[in-house]
């Protein structure tokens, strides 16, 4: 599944990414790379964008850019 | 060498400080301009450091050295093509991982780096301490920790740039490994040679990276500076293709990839993070206990000091009287702010809103709307304090409202009743935590509402009710002074009541734990082992060289001296401080010092050996005599003296007295059931002691107690507050007094019921719930009788 599709208050794995070029560099700068795990905060009260927490630190990504987060919940592991 | 001009080059992620920096190095001596073309700004500035002039740019924060934004751009092709004298990398020393990953990227570029850990004071709040030498050990680049907004650091940055701008590139900075990529990478590097004259001008390894990831800026250099770039980029790209068939992975992602192992290889071992309170507040009394601590230590000097086994009574006495009123000043902070709190509440205006919004459900139970902020300070859930809640019950109108208010509070969930919950939970409940957990935590609720109700129509049926009427006052901001001067009053005011009424009290129960105290005979085979103890230990230093130094009363010197070290030891809060204990203790003196920290000294080692042994099993004999004393003690008596009573609850005489003992404050329900439990191998838990211990312990037993904790009466500190609060004694002996009563009728209710019906602890904890539940809403319907007059 991907990252877009996590409620609030759930954490994940990222197992991939599958975006290329721009999008797919910054999150990688970002700190989102395959075998962290990361916490979806919350969601914007508009619902977009959303809030993930990562090793320590907050970021916020609009859904349709999880979109290209594949994760894997902790439930399913 | 010289140099009369430097360019230094300030670059890093963003929200790391970076302009602080800039700004602290240059003051206000610069400007800015754009970089041309695009609409970012270069920030320059300069300042003097002994008769060199430096010049600082200020790049634009970047995560990464990539070429997708213009700020990455300007940036990389300032420090390509300006080459600046260094580059200072500051970092947020808090996300080291994050920051070295860009740190990595800078010295692939081959230009010299310092690393600046900016913020380090936010890395220390964080817990974090970082190791800075092996840091830049294993970087191999200079490390230069700063807290420029504490004004820490800032001369040793400016040395270490004049240092390394002197130097040049003089070390071999680390490099990342891109384990299947290398060769792709030596290959890339052997074909820019071959084809270009490049590598003379730019990194050659660097060129080789970006070119494997494909980084478009790098495509258009090589095609700029070159004749022959179509060859090049066709083998460069034959080359990507081979990588990503192999690897099923896109170049960039693993050269991402690899630095950020690379990153974490070199963070993980230079910080340690400690652990983090749960409850912020408390942080406050990691400053405050030191002090009372230090008061304590300072006392135990003075009284006559203990012997082996046997400890003076007035010594006994008195550290438990300062052990009782500490444990009282300790809330002290936490009062504070929660007194605080409530004044910032009262000024707001907000009080009235909160009552509006409540007032419909705790009416119809005899309470009030100005009745939740009380409730909630209390811990309507779980968590929170009966005296701040007593407290601010000060502002109900209503009569009868504030005392059956004031009654109630103690019945909530404080935080001192939590460790006991928590113990019993684990034993008893342990594969059903959630429920237990939701249940205690809900059920005092349900307590609360139907005995607010039986109060309002009974004992306080002809008290003054007061009507609902009430202004919405508008919301103000108020004043500090007003806010603090308020909160430091009533925290005067409940010192001022503490010193009398807990010393008095702590007085009281000091004896009924001490007397008539262990039998002689029992004295005596407690004796013996002492003697056996010590044989042992003078057997065991035989030939050391250190017997006469330990001979006689020496012996217990050095235990004291053990002991004071030990002490003073855990109150010390940096390696500064640690050391400077160490060299008080040594220069106090140096044989027994020597005996604390053997070092290399064999002999020393075996006797320091040896003395663990000896004060391990004198502390077990004193939990031991501890224990039995408090057996032998009134208290101890009255516990068993009780059982009669309390069997129909399942309570035995332990728990009896260590639920007599929780008068003084209900922490101590825990501390007294280790004590009573204390027997064996110390480095069992409670858990373990108690549950192997009380084989006759059931769920059920767990679950009638953890209700009696539920309905404890207030503890000492919230006695006085209920004394404070209503006015008078008698209310404060009722609010002792009925919910013991309480306590053991619902104890007894659920013990007796639920072994008669044979019910499981959880099936009983259903069923309670489901009573209390229906008990609560039937209530809830009962129309208050008309009782305002005109």
């Amino acid at each position: 599944m991907t990252l877009d599709q996590l409620t609030p208050g759930s954490s994940c794995t990222i197992t991939g990414l599958s975006a290329a070029n721009m999008l797919g560099q910054r999150l990688l700068d970002m700190g989102i790379f395959p075998g962290l795990t990361l916490r979806v905060i919350r969601n914007a009260p508009l619902e977009d964008p959303m809030q993930v927490e990562i090793e320590g630190y907050s970021i916020s990504l609009r859904h349709e850019e999880a979109r290209f987060v594949e994760v894997k919940t902790d439930e399913d592991r | 060498m010289k140099t009369d001009k430097i360019i230094v080059a300030l670059a890093g992620q963003p929200n790391c400080g970076k302009s602080t920096v800039f700004n602290a190095l240059t003051g206000a001596r610069q400007h800015v301009a754009n970089y041309p073309g695009v609409t970012v700004e270069k920030m320059t500035g300069w300042y003097r450091y002994g008769d060199v002039r430096v010049t600082v740019v200020d790049l634009p924060g970047t995560y990464s050295l990539t070429s997708y934004s213009p700020e990455e751009r300007v940036t990389r092709d300032f420090i390509l093509h300006q080459a600046p004298s260094v580059v200072v990398n500051t970092m947020d020393a808090s996300n080291l991982k994050r920051c070295l990953y860009f740190t990595f990227q800078l010295l692939e570029m081959e230009i010299p780096v310092i690393l600046n850990l900016n913020m380090m004071d936010v890395a220390e709040n964080r817990g974090m301490t970082i190791d800075t030498t092996a840091l830049s050990r294993g970087l191999g680049v200079p490390v230069v920790p700063t807290a420029i907004t504490r004004d820490r650091g800032k001369t040793d940055l400016q040395a270490a740039i004049l240092e390394t701008a002197g130097q040049g590139l003089s070390t071999v900075p680390a490099r990342v490994d891109y384990r299947e990529m290398t060769s792709y990478i030596t290959s890339v590097q052997e074909r820019v040679t071959a084809l270009t004259d490049l590598g003379d001008r730019y990194p050659l390894r660097w060129l080789a990276i970006k070119l494997m990831e494909g980084d478009e800026a790098v495509r258009d250099l090589v095609r700029e500076k070159t004749e022959s770039y179509a060859q090049l980029l066709l083998d460069v790209d034959r080359f990507r293709q081979q990588f990503e068939a192999a690897m099923d992975t896109a170049p960039e992602m693993h050269v991402a990839g690899c630095r950020y192992r690379a990153a974490e290889g070199i963070a993980r071992p230079c910080v340690t993070r400690s652990a983090k309170t749960i409850v912020q507040g408390y942080q406050i009394t990691n400053y405050t206990w030191p002090l009372l601590a230090g008061f304590r230590n300072l006392v135990a000097d003075i009284l006559p000091a203990s012997g082996f086994i046997d400890v003076p009574l007035t010594r006994a006495f008195f550290l438990w009287l300062i052990d009782s009123v500490n444990a009282l000043l300790n809330y002290i902070p936490v009062f504070l702010i929660l007194f605080a709190c409530i004044a910032f509440l009262e000024d707001s205006g907000y009080m009235p809103r909160m009552a509006f919004i409540m007032d419909r459900l705790f009416s119809r139970y005899g309470l009030h709307g100005q009745s939740t902020l009380p409730m909630v300070l209390g811990g309507i859930y779980v968590g929170g304090c009966a005296v701040p809640g007593v407290m601010s019950c000060k502002g109900i109108p209503d009569e009868r409202s504030r005392l059956a208010t004031i009654l109630i509070i103690p019945m909530l969930n404080c935080l001192a009743k939590v460790p006991l919950y928590v113990l019993l939970i684990n034993i008893y409940f342990a594969q059903h935590k959630g429920w237990a957990m939701f249940f205690i935590s809900t059920i005092s609720m349900l307590m609360v509402l139907p005995v607010s109700k039986l109060l309002t129509h009974t004992v306080l049926r002809d008290k003054e009710t007061a009507p609902f009427v009430m202004e919405m006052p508008p919301y103000h901001l108020p004043t500090i002074r007003g806010v603090l001067g308020r909160a430091l009053e009533r925290v005067w005011l409940f010192i001022r009541k503490i010193t009398t009424i807990v010393v008095a009290l702590a007085v009281v129960i000091f004896v009924l734990l001490q007397f008539p105290g262990i039998e002689p005979e029992r004295m005596a085979i407690y004796e013996d082992r002492k003697n056996a103890a010590m044989d042992t230990f003078f057997q065991q230093i035989a030939g050391t060289g250190f017997e006469n130094d330990l001979s006689d009363d020496n012996l217990m010197a050095m235990i004291r001296f053990w002991e004071a070290y030990r002490s003073k030891k855990m109150g010390a809060k940096s390696a500064e401080a640690a050391q400077s204990i160490d060299a008080e203790f040594e220069a106090a003196n140096t044989r027994f010092f020597t005996l604390l920290k053997p070092g290399r000294d064999r002999d020393a080692k075996q006797v320091n050996r040896a003395l663990k042994t000896l004060i391990r099993e004198r502390s077990q004999l004193l939990q031991e005599m501890r224990a039995e004393r408090i057996d032998n003690s009134f208290l101890g008596y009255a516990g068993k003296a009780l059982v009669p009573l309390t069997q129909w609850a399942g309570f035995n005489w332990r728990v009896n007295v260590a639920l007599l003992g929780a008068f003084a404050a209900k922490e101590s329900a825990v501390a007294t059931l280790g004590a009573l439990y204390e027997q064996g191998d110390t480095s069992e838990s409670l858990e373990t002691r108690m549950a192997r211990e009380e084989e006759g312990f059931t769920p059920l037993h767990a679950l009638a107690l953890m209700m009696f904790m539920v309905l404890y009466p207030p503890c000492l500190a919230t006695s006085i507050a209920v004394k404070l609060q209503s006015g008078s004694v008698k209310w404060m002996l009722f609010a002792m007094g009925y919910p013991m009563l309480l306590g053991l009728v619902v104890a007894s209710l659920i013990f007796t019921c639920g072994s008669a019906l044979g019910l499981s602890g959880l099936q009983a904890m259903a069923a309670f719930y489901l009573l209390a539940l229906v008990i609560t809403i039937a209530v809830g319907f009962i129309t208050p009788r008309q009782t305002v007059t005109a």
